[in-house]
């Protein structure tokens, strides 16, 4: 079981750690052992949105998550973070089933949306992709108009009747995503005619008008310049009322800016998670530490 | 300089023991040439004192720079005096003609000269040759032989000189390989600029031909006219006033043949494009696309073939059993087989099309909820439109050029209709009939096929550049 | 704009329950999934089929041709016939009448045969090549006059239709092109173990003939070979030339992009286009002789020139800048550092592109039409020079021809050149798996 708790991962530390780092450099660090992979802290919430267990992802025969247990809570944000090549953002595209495109790509475990297992033969990826929103690192708005690119998920699921409906539901969705002001007057014109954070923003706005529960953010600032970041960052928090948000990042600072809640991947494994604040002041793993000092990264 | 009608006359002579003649002395001037590099590169050792170090350049640098000098020159003017002993002996043959021949209009006159030639390759004599002839036959043999020997004695004279010159030039201060290499970047140059003349000579060669057809037949009819029938022969001082030089019944069959060919080979292509790239597995596409792609390698006579013998008689059974007339060289058949020649062109440029389309649009669809078939429609394609338009273009242009099956399958009489079901006949087709088999040269029927050459020119390469460009900045768009 | 009212509709219309909006359109897009994926397979199929029904049709046409019928004839080297005065003068015994021994062997066969049209329909069941036969084994070996053998001679190209069963015997007999009386001697030879099927050499052998038991594609395929062997010895080193002019060497400015438009262009102008070109400036303007292997050289190689510069210039921007600046930093010269570094890596490229362009020149004909290729040559081309037709033409030609045994010819020389197609093609993925490289 990976639902270890704090208590039984200090035991199972002291029965397996023979030979290592014994003193601990800060009161708060309770895992010294780098070859200790167990995750520390409490993976689970109170009223879970999603629940994975013992999730495994293999590209063809290379592990690139190993034995993930994780809990995400309902409208609340949590950030993946870690150094690159650490199984993230592997794990966030587990969560709407994104690794189904990729060939080769094989997931085991469970993971839960709501009550349903998203891995079940019974569900249907294009319901639960619906259910589930993505935004990308890279903005990527189809090569269509503002209005259209907005318009592509409801058109698709049918879930609008008229076209004033439609007009509706696009300008809500603009508005929600804070660039209906910038673009009222230019729906016509393509996406691509965006700037780079307004782009992002278009590709968020995509994502609601389908009216998702879950919205998942991979590095979706890392090709944005300060302020438009800073724009997503309070759209980020403004949307958590309305959806649940995974948000994958490799700026500990955003992290600690939008998240309540910060899981620490290494290597595959998911070594930490906690409340942001408790994991980026008060570190329990001896990676965390290292990481968020800047020791490595 | 030979004149074009009478190298068009006498385009079959050939004159048995000259032939190997040049090949000789060519094979000789190779020899000479690498005797010359490895006295250069001996010489630069000698000069450098057996120190290497004291020379500008390595010793092969100078063994090439006498190298081409023994043979450059050598070979400019052996390719001069190839090209231009014919006409020179003609031209002294014919001066010392007795005047009765010598006299005689220019056309006549190089019916004689044909004649003559024939007879000094001992081709075929039309009667009983006339003493003058045959003094004229032996004065041309002599003079040919006088000049060959000439030729052996000028070139490799050249040779030697070259070799001495280099010979001399030769010092351990002397720059050889920044020779050596000017000329090899004037090869490198001359090299790239082909294209460019290649371009000009097809250019040139139809547009004046075509000019001198104009001049019979004007523009307007040309372009305008409904009627093709260059067979009825018209006199050479009429104008081209019956009409039988429209064109317009040629590019409609054209059309209509190519816009069959364009309804099988787009949506075959196409779709199987985007099977093979989104649907297939790896191990499935490994297997299909070579496959596919065989039909692109297979000559177009091989599909002219399987249309005249297979296709069409195919269908017009077909059509019997179904109460309709069908044309034994019915347009639906070579425009059927067209098309199957066409699908691997459509498909792999739809192929490369539509895997420019960045991974990030499919994924940004994807996780929006959409299907695969959505995905490809509403995002996939609008993205390739451009790109998928450019290559039909290309395809279509390769259509409108496709000799060999409609010649095989298509018909000869220029009807201007509609109906698949009939015989058409297409420009390619009338440049080939008008230009095999029994040729008058100069009549309006022999410089239509350059018109039409002109016009199938020019309206391919506009259908290419517009494609490429379409193409190319589509690629842009997301590079 | 009416941002009050979009502003208040907002939660109405992005609280809608997602999961049963989406749920009920899933069984329709689902089917229309299904289609599109079937539309696919089905384009994809159809394409396949294609291909297996051009090489069946044409395989299954063809094969027969490398067989061909012989009948065995008892044949008596007369002497009286082919030297009557004894004097084994080779002059003599080429001229001798050796059509006279088969007929003679003809009536031994059959001695109850009389009549001139009986006789004339029974002596058409062996080719006119049979009198050559047995010349060339007479000038060969003197000896053999007086002497009497059974020799297997080639049969007519109706018989030998007949006997591979291309003639539907239940037909008239005036629709047939072989008669009753003839069926029933042939029927007869067969019986008595006189008729056979051997390897068609001749097909491989002989050049073109208007009889098509004698009728051979080896002048076809010299004249390909003579016309390829120009190609390529023109349009690979300029073509290379080029290709490293514009790569390695050219500036980046409006000439060089006029040439790389240019390029571009004559890579898709009609080749029938090019034909046009070599008429008019080959042998018009330059006098060279029609029907001549050089100057149909010369017009594929002006053809195949812009495939291999588009696939010369690929394989050298596939060679990496740092091999350059490593060059260039021990101190060549630009020159030096094509010629010993950059060209060796890229020349595998470059001999796959050629191999390819040269598949293609191989498969031509459109614009050999032009040039007067396409003349009914008998002789073997020896030269450059001679009057020569390549393959794919004497497909084209043979393909005019009403006579079934042609039609068997034309699909076997199809064979052939998609054979030849076909080793090329596999030597350039042969060598492009063999030096491929990774940077």
């Amino acid at each position: 079981m990976s639902t270890t708790t704090l208590e039984t991962q200090t035991a199972l530390n002291g029965a397996l750690n023979i030979g290592a780092e014994t003193r601990s450099s800060q009161p708060g660090i309770l895992v010294t052992d780098y070859n200790n992979r167990q995750t520390v802290g409490k993976i689970t919430v109170d009223h879970p949105k999603m629940i994975c267990r013992e999730v495994n992802v293999y590209y063809g025969a290379k592990q690139a998550l190993k034995n993930v247990g994780l809990d995400i809570g309902i409208n609340e944000v949590v950030a993946f973070i870690g150094p690159s090549g650490c199984g993230k953002s592997t794990f966030l595209r587990c969560l709407n089933r994104m690794n189904d495109t990729i060939t080769g790509c094989r997931v085991t475990g469970q993971i839960k949306l709501d009550s349903d297992d998203i891995y079940d033969k019974s569900i249907d990826v294009v319901q639960l992709r619906a259910r589930i929103g993505m935004v990308f690192q890279k903005p990527n708005p189809f090569p269509k108009s503002i209005y259209e690119n907005v318009a592509y998920g409801p058109r698709i699921h049918g879930m609008v009747n008229t076209k004033a409906e439609l007009d509706d539901l696009v300008r809500a969705s603009l508005e929600r995503a804070g660039l209906l002001k910038e673009v009222a007057t230019r729906m016509e014109e393509p996406g691509t005619s965006l700037s780079g954070g307004q782009q992002q923003r278009l590709c968020i706005a995509r994502a609601i008008a389908v009216n998702p529960e879950v919205i998942l953010m991979d590095e979706p600032c890392s090709a944005l310049d300060p302020i438009a970041t800073a724009k997503i960052e309070e759209l980020i928090d403004e949307l958590r009322e309305s959806y649940t948000i995974v948000i994958v990042t490799h700026s500990m600072q955003q992290a600690a800016r939008v998240s309540q809640r910060t899981a620490y991947f290494h290597l595959g494994d998911l070594i930490e998670v906690g409340e942001t604040d408790q994991v980026f002041t008060n570190p329990k793993h001896k990676l965390t530490e290292d990481y968020i000092t800047g020791r490595f990264g | 300089m030979p004149t074009l009608q009478n190298l068009r006359r006498g385009g079959r002579f050939r004159i048995p023991g000259d032939r190997a003649m040049p090949f000789y002395l060519f094979l000789s001037l190779l020899l000479f040439s690498t005797g010359a590099y490895y006295l250069g590169r001996k010489r630069a050792f000698a000069v450098s004192g057996g120190q290497i170090r004291n020379l500008h350049s390595l010793p092969s640098f100078y063994g090439s720079y006498t190298a081409l000098w023994c043979i450059l020159p050598a070979l400019i003017v052996f390719a001069l005096w190839v090209t231009l002993q014919p006409g020179i002996i003609v031209d002294l043959v014919v001066a010392d003609l007795p005047p009765e021949l010598h006299n005689l209009a220019p056309d006549r006159l190089n019916l004689v000269v044909n004649d003559l030639k024939n007879l000094v390759s001992g081709n075929f004599v039309s009667s009983t040759p006339d003493p003058a002839m045959l003094a004229a036959a032996d004065h041309y043999r002599n003079l040919r032989t006088i000049g060959n020997a000439a030729l052996w004695v000028v070139v490799l004279t050249l040779a030697t000189l070259g070799i001495a010159y280099a010979w001399r030039t030769i010092s351990p201060t002397f720059r050889a390989r920044n020779r050596v290499e000017q000329v090899v970047n004037l090869f490198l140059i001359a090299s790239s600029t082909i294209a460019i003349f290649t371009t000009l000579g097809i250019i040139l060669s139809v547009a004046f031909e075509s000019i001198l057809f104009f001049q019979k037949v004007p523009i307007t009819e040309f372009l305008f006219g409904l009627q093709w029938s260059p067979q009825t022969a018209m006199r050479a001082d009429q104008t081209g006033s019956s009409g039988a030089f429209g064109s317009v019944p040629l590019f409609a069959g054209t059309l209509l043949i190519s816009g069959i060919a364009m309804l099988i080979a787009v949506p075959i292509g196409l779709m199987s494009a985007l099977f093979l790239s989104e649907y297939a597995t790896p191990k499935f596409r490994a297997f299909a696309k070579p496959t596919l792609e065989v039909l692109a390698g297979i000559p177009t006579v091989v599909y002219g073939f399987f249309a005249a013998l297979t296709v069409a008689p195919f269908i017009r059974e077909i059509g019997t059993a179904m109460g309709l007339h069908v044309a034994s060289e019915s347009a639906l058949a070579a425009g059927l087989v067209m098309g199957i020649m066409i699908i691997p062109f459509v498909s792999s440029l739809s192929d490369d099309v539509i895997n420019a389309v960045p991974q990030s649009m499919r994924d940004g669809s994807y996780a929006l909820g959409a299907t695969k078939s959505e995905t490809i429609t509403r995002v996939l394609l609008p993205a390739a439109l451009p790109g998928i338009v450019g290559s039909i273009l290309l395809a279509v242009s390769r259509a409108i050029g496709e000799t060999m099956i409609v010649v095989m399958a298509a018909g000869l009489s220029a009807n201007l209709t509609a109906n698949p079901l009939e015989a058409v006949t297409t420009v390619t087709v009338q440049i080939v009939t008008l230009l095999t088999g029994d040729q008058e040269f100069d009549s309006p029927k022999t410089l239509a096929a350059f018109a039409l050459g002109l016009m199938l020119f020019v309206v391919t390469l506009i259908l290419n550049i517009i494609a490429l460009h379409v193409v190319r900045k589509y690629r842009e768009q997301y590079e | 704009m009416n941002k009050p009212t979009s502003a208040a509709s907002a939660p109405a219309i992005l609280n809608r329950d997602i999961k049963t909006i989406v749920n009920a359109g899933l069984k329709r897009r689902h089917a229309a999934e299904t289609r599109f994926r079937w539309y696919g397979l089905i384009a994809v199929s159809l394409g396949l089929l294609f291909v297996v029904l051009m090489f069946g049709n044409i395989i299954s046409k063809g094969y027969p041709a490398f067989w061909q019928t012989y009948i065995q004839l008892p044949i008596k080297f007369d002497p009286a016939v082919i030297d009557p005065q004894g004097s084994r003068d080779p002059k003599t015994l080429e001229s001798a009448d050796y059509a006279a021994l088969v007929r003679a062997g003809m009536r031994q066969m059959f001695p109850k045969v009389e009549g001139r049209l009986e006789l004339r329909a029974l002596y058409g069941l062996v080719s006119s090549n049979a009198a050559l036969e047995l010349q060339s084994r007479v000038l060969q070996n003197p000896a053999l006059i007086g002497a009497e053998q059974e020799i297997w001679l080639l049969a007519s190209a109706d018989v030998d239709t007949l006997v591979k069963g291309n003639i539907d015997r239940s037909l008239d007999e005036t629709e047939r092109p072989i008669k009753d009386n003839q069926v029933g001697w042939v029927d007869k030879l067969k019986a008595a173990g006189k008729i056979e099927k051997q390897f068609n050499t001749i097909l491989f052998s002989s050049g073109d003939s208007r009889e098509p038991e004698m009728a051979g594609i080896r002048g076809a395929l010299m004249g390909s070979f003579y016309t390829l062997l120009v190609t390529f010895l023109l349009s690979f080193p300029i073509g290379v030339a080029t290709a490293v002019y514009l790569e390695e060497f050219a500036p980046k400015n409006r000439w060089t992009d006029i040439i790389e438009v240019n390029i571009n262009n004559l890579a898709a102008v009609p080749s029938i286009v090019f034909g046009l070109l070599g008429l008019a400036v080959f042998i018009n303007f330059f006098g060279l002789p029609r029907s001549a292997p050089l100057v149909g050289g010369l017009v594929l190689s002006l053809m195949t020139l812009p495939v291999i510069i588009i696939a010369g210039r690929a394989a050298l921007t596939s060679v990496p800048p740092s091999i350059r600046e490593a060059a260039l930093g021990m101190g060549a010269s630009k020159l030096q550092m094509v010629g010993h570094h950059v060209l060796p890596l890229a020349m595998p490229g470059m001999l796959t592109g050629s191999i390819i362009g040269m598949a293609r020149a191989l498969g031509e004909s459109a614009p050999l039409l032009m040039i007067g290729m396409v003349a009914f040559i008998v002789d073997v081309p020896k030269g450059l020079m001679d009057p020569a037709t390549v393959l794919p033409v004497q497909v084209y030609l043979w393909s005019d021809l009403p006579e079934r045994a042609f039609v068997e010819r034309t699909s076997a020389a199809i064979m052939v050149l998609l054979a030849f197609m076909i080793l090329m093609n596999g030597l350039a993925i042969l060598l492009r798996k063999r030096f491929e490289r990774r940077w």
